[in-house]
């Protein structure tokens, strides 16, 4: 039966403090206080969507780094930083995926996270994929002092479809599309402009989401009594539990919206919720998930017998507890690009990308991959015709080598207050990888101090820098703490 | 092994600049300064010079790239110019160049002149550079205090150093240079500082604070080498000797092998072990009566030490608390301020160090002259710890 086999989600480390918001903007927006309650995922500053996407990708894909499976790839965001270049195809070259993945970018409507899902369960059940890789990723820009710069939260969830569904049976899809314009970006626009909520929700979305959810639930053969869990981001205060009552759904099913610990991650949110519902429901229960946007889309799935052993390692479960509160309003506006700050000459480099020099050296720069040599074994990063190994350095001996899932920890670093920085100082250092490399990088999402040598790290896709002239968004790998490993490591030292 | 350069070839004369923030002076004027001093300085005429050897590392900030700037700035005689990068060591390499030219028989004299002109760029530390289109796609964004600095933090987890005994130790480094530079009226930084205002300065880069870094200066230095033969038939005397050059460039092995424990230059030993070898020194601590070293950055001086096989390796930071490398100690190190206080016009640099040694093996120092030296050693590095290249010269007195 075709559903989901594998799922993962993301969320930024930074939660902003909602107080801190409302406090900085109680003189000009004082209705704002209405708000004050909870944090925000807010995405660091070398953080976007498609970078949050991977993160889960690689969360709901797993441990290994062995992805030839998967053939299909959906990638969901109506924040993703290229208009006109495949940004599935990123999605891709960071997780090594095969060349011959059919890939698409799916985008265009708060609902399309859901959209992108429901065409990859589609696919696998026509039979035009075999295990179909989704992921949806958000971060969303608001103007300082708006309700939506408190309400929305940055975040990504993937699943992993295939026709022997491990953790959800897929049961059935509903569709609605009507051109309700209850907000809109224009391709030339930063920010939404939105009509009156009231509107919004009494000729919208209780208009248009129960035709889906019916339809769904129809071609599931259940009845709105059978759904156990269901799942329905809004920022409208209790719409979920309204709808649930239009539609007949028990009030007991209404699923949290992670609206005080996360916020609204924009077409990643549904999938979100669902995740957080896969790591949460037992065998044989019915989640019904639903989004909102120029109309509806809504599925239908059946907890699997396996659910429970095929939960991530990290899901938004991981990603709620690894958090650090951000009182700092100002940082969050300059992350977001909504404040001009002097950022000294050293930031006047031309970070234009050499396009040759890039697809040349794909695998290197998006995927992390390096060499390892046939006949010593000495693997290295970066892949070179000449071997590394001191004492025989074989010509041509290499063979592709992928570090993004190796352990690594620290051999030496330094927080440098000097070199330009969206968050200085800048911490880099070499990373060591077990099983051999070491590379040179930046070091990111991390406290002064945290760092020494030693510190175990992972590896991380990242934004390495922003061609503002040109409107580029380039990309590498970064080393962040290994939490999980530092506590660990320090609790052996302590026995 | 080859037999190696040691005394086949004399210093005739050198000058250097003054250093320092040069807002006066474009890159021609320092190359014209140093050129001036060095020419009386062997008392030759420009139609005497066989060839010419020109470093300059920024070329892109003014000084021009190719032997033109230098050729049209002298005013030399249509002579070949041949320029020499090879990142911070690049003036070492401009004298390596002119000294085996000389000692080849390729030419009777020979001058190599290095410079830089920084204080252009309209903020303070080294320009930013542009490496290419690959490595800005993968490298940090970083600075060259940032990849310095790393020596400590791995120098501590190596030999089990607190961070308050290395940023103590790397201090007196700083302490000992300024001190120093106060004698010198070419160097840029002519003011003594306190360990704790060392210690107190804003950070920089992790450990390293803003007295753990050297002057970013402008200048020029330059050398005229030429055979002994030549020297003595000109009437010179106690003429001081090239004993050894040495240069070891990584090759990748510190940056992507898993070999390298990030606590010192790979390259430095190497070059150490084979300049030592060339000018026949068996026992260093004993026998370099003096040295200049590329002290970029405390730390960096700090495990130059050890890799020169002065201290013992893990203790070169007590022999620094010790004063072992103070004017007055065992081995004077930096004993005309050093990059630290005299300046690092990149380009100029190596040359600067061997004018140090030059001027004391010719008793010429003046109030920082120490006694008798026999040889002096400079030490030029370029690049950063995980990936540079290396330069060790000896010079020293005939007969030595």
């Amino acid at each position: 039966m075709v559903g989901i086999a594998a799922w993962g989600a993301y969320a930024p480390r930074l939660r902003l403090s909602r107080e801190a918001v409302t406090k900085a903007n109680a003189w000009v927006a004082p209705n704002l206080r209405a708000k004050v309650k909870g944090e925000r995922a807010m995405a660091n500053w070398d953080e976007d969507a498609l970078t949050m996407a991977v993160e889960a990708a690689r969360d709901a894909l797993g441990p290994g780094d062995d992805r030839t499976a998967v053939d299909a790839l959906y990638f969901a965001s109506t924040t993703a930083p290229f208009t006109d270049r495949l940004n599935a195809g990123i999605v891709a070259a960071a997780l090594t995926l095969e060349k011959a993945v059919a890939s698409a970018d799916v985008t265009g409507s708060q609902r399309c996270g859901l959209t992108a899902l429901g065409q990859a369960l589609a696919a696998v059940q026509g039979g035009a994929a075999k295990r179909a890789l989704v992921a949806t990723g958000e971060h969303r820009r608001a103007r300082a002092a708006s309700s939506q710069e408190l309400d929305n939260g940055d975040g990504a969830a993937a699943f992993v479809v295939t026709a022997e569904a491990g953790a959800a049976q897929f049961l059935g899809r509903g569709s609605i599309t009507d051109d309700f314009v209850d907000h809109f970006r224009g391709a030339d626009s930063e920010f939404d402009y939105a009509w009156e909520e009231r509107w919004i929700r009494d000729e919208g979305i209780v208009k248009l989401v129960p035709p889906a959810i019916r339809q769904a639930l129809e071609v599931a053969g259940l009845t709105s009594s059978d759904v156990t869990h269901f799942c329905f981001p809004s920022t409208f205060a209790g719409m979920a539990a309204s709808l649930a009552k239009t539609v007949g759904i028990a009030p007991e099913a209404v699923r949290d919206n992670l609206a005080l610990t996360l916020g609204e991650a924009g077409c990643a949110h549904g999938p979100l919720m669902l995740a957080h519902i896969l790591e949460q429901a037992r065998p044989g229960e019915v989640i019904l998930v639903a989004q909102f946007g120029q109309g509806a889309e809504a599925l239908v799935f059946r907890a699997g017998d396996d659910i429970a052993s095929r939960r991530p390692a990290r899901g938004v479960t991981g990603a709620l507890s690894d958090r650090r509160v951000e009182d700092n309003y100002l940082k969050f506006l300059t992350f977001n690009g909504l404040i001009e700050w002097e950022k000294g000459m050293r930031a006047e480099k031309d970070n234009k990308t050499a396009l040759t020099t890039l697809y040349r050296n794909q695998d290197m720069i998006l995927g992390l991959v390096g060499g390892r040599c046939r006949e010593t074994g000495v693997v290295q990063f970066p892949r070179t015709r000449i071997s590394v190994a001191p004492n025989n350095p074989g010509v041509d001996t290499q063979e592709p080598y992928r570090f993004a899932e190796r352990r690594a920890s620290v051999l030496s670093y330094s927080a440098d207050y000097l070199t330009f920085s969206m968050s200085p100082p800048n911490h880099y250092g070499m990373i060591v990888f077990e099983g051999g490399g070491r590379i040179m990088m930046d070091i990111t999402d991390v406290e002064i101090g945290e760092v020494d040598s030693g510190l175990p790290v992972r590896m991380v896709f990242r934004v390495k820098d922003v061609d503002e002239k040109r409107g580029f968004v380039r990309y590498f790998w970064k080393a962040a703490p290994d939490r999980a490993a530092a506590t660990a490591k320090s609790a052996l030292a302590a026995e | 092994m080859a037999k190696g350069i040691r005394d086949k070839v004399a210093i005739l004369g050198m000058g250097c600049s003054k250093f320092g923030e040069r807002w006066d002076a474009g890159p021609d004027d320092l190359m014209v300064e140093a050129y001036v001093e060095a020419m009386a300085d062997a008392g030759i005429e420009p139609s005497q010079l066989d060839a010419a050897w020109f470093s300059t590392h920024v070329d892109e900030l003014g000084t021009g790239k190719g032997g033109t700037p230098l050729s049209i700035a002298l005013r030399l005689p249509n002579i070949a110019v041949t320029r020499v990068e090879n990142f911070c060591a690049s003036g070492s390499e401009a004298f390596r160049g002119a000294v085996y030219a000389v000692a080849a028989g390729a030419a009777d004299i020979a001058i190599a002149v290095g410079v830089e002109k920084l204080k252009d760029t309209g903020y303070g530390g080294l320009p930013v550079g542009a490496p290419g289109t690959l490595a800005p796609q993968i490298i940090p964004n970083g600075s060259a205090p940032g990849n310095f600095a790393q020596l400590a933090s791995a120098y501590r987890a190596k030999h089990g150093v607190s961070r308050e005994d290395l940023k103590r130790a790397i201090a007196h480094v700083s302490v000992k240079s300024h001190a120093n530079g106060v004698k010198n009226p070419k160097a840029h930084l002519r003011k003594a500082v306190t360990e704790a205002q060392v210690l107190n300065a804003p950070m920089i880069a992790e450990p390293l604070g803003l007295f753990d870094c050297c002057g970013v200066s402008d200048g020029a230095a330059a050398a005229i080498v030429t055979t002994p033969e030549i020297a003595w038939a000109m009437g010179k005397k106690n003429l001081t000797m090239v004993k050894a050059l040495q240069l070891s460039v990584s090759n990748g092995y510190e940056s992507q092998y898993n070999g390298w424990d990030g606590s010192h230059f790979h390259t430095a030993r190497i070059a150490a072990g084979k300049a030592y070898r060339e000018a026949g020194i068996e026992r260093p601590r004993e026998q370099i009566s003096m040295m200049e070293v590329h002290d970029c950055f405390s730390i960096t001086e700090l495990v130059t030490m050890e890799d020169l096989f002065i201290s013992p390796e893990g203790q070169g930071w007590r022999d620094v608390l010790d004063g072992f490398y103070d004017a007055d100690g065992g081995l004077p190190c930096q004993i005309d301020g050093g990059l630290k206080c005299f300046g690092h016009p990149i380009g100029a640099s190596g040359l600067r160090m061997l004018y140090e040694m030059y001027l004391q093996l010719q008793g010429r120092a003046g109030e920082r002259q120490l006694r008798d030296p026999v040889f002096g050693m400079t030490h030029n590095l370029g690049g950063a710890p995980a990936s540079n290249v290396c330069s060790v010269a000896i010079i020293g007195q005939e007969g030595a």
